[in-house]
């Protein structure tokens, strides 16, 4: 039980963090693909890290096949959200910053 | 214990994305921050579940990622070609 209460607080504690992280990249980064980049992060390993924590919180049950269901859920619908996401952004024509120009035009 | 550092860790995250919603310069940044925000509300809406001792909040939590898939999707229809349920066909890509 002790194993299992281990394991369950470094997923939580990881995936809140790297929850965090993706949030941080969400606000920092410059343009809109970087940003969606940053959170894909928290749309697939962070939400799984802490799934996870909890599917071991929880034991073989019901609650376990619900708490898989969303997160096989969310791995289905987070990339193709952001894939439509950019496809739209870059048919409306945002601009990607290259190397060459980031010091031209940071807003 | 453990319930509580991870709910504090989803919420400054969503924190963040509220400022990024509220700073982002195009449509697509808020979009983007409105779809973490969804994100971190079902994982905030499972962990509340164990935290609070009712672990049958998890239906809403899943009910929550389904609305918020399909809202992105709305609203990305919507900005892209400015109608929801029109006949697209002839709109080059």
């Amino acid at each position: 039980m002790m194993i299992v209460d281990a394991f369950s607080w470094a997923l939580l504690v990881g995936g809140a963090l790297l929850c965090v992280v993706g949030g941080l990249g969400l606000l920092r980064l410059p343009d809109v693909y970087t940003r969606a980049h940053a959170a894909g992060i928290n749309d697939t390993l962070g939400s799984w890290a802490i799934l996870l924590g909890l599917m071991l919180q929880a034991g073989l049950g019901l609650v376990t096949v619900k708490l898989a269901m969303i997160g096989l859920f969310m791995a289905l619908v987070g990339p193709v959200s952001s894939h439509a996401l950019l496809k739209a952004a870059y048919a409306h024509g945002v601009r990607v910053q290259s190397n060459d120009e980031e010091t031209a035009d940071v807003d | 214990m453990m319930f509580t550092a991870a709910l504090i860790g989803i919420l400054i995250t969503m924190c963040m994305a509220l400022v990024r919603g509220a700073l982002g310069p195009t449509v697509f940044d808020r979009i983007l921050a409105v779809n973490a925000m969804g994100t971190q509300t079902v994982l905030l809406i499972a962990v509340a579940g164990f935290w609070s001792g009712r672990p049958e909040w998890l239906d809403l939590a899943l009910v929550y990622a389904l609305v918020n898939f399909v809202g992105t999707i709305a609203v990305l229809k919507y900005t892209r070609f400015g109608s929801l349920a029109e006949d697209h066909t002839r709109v080059q890509p």
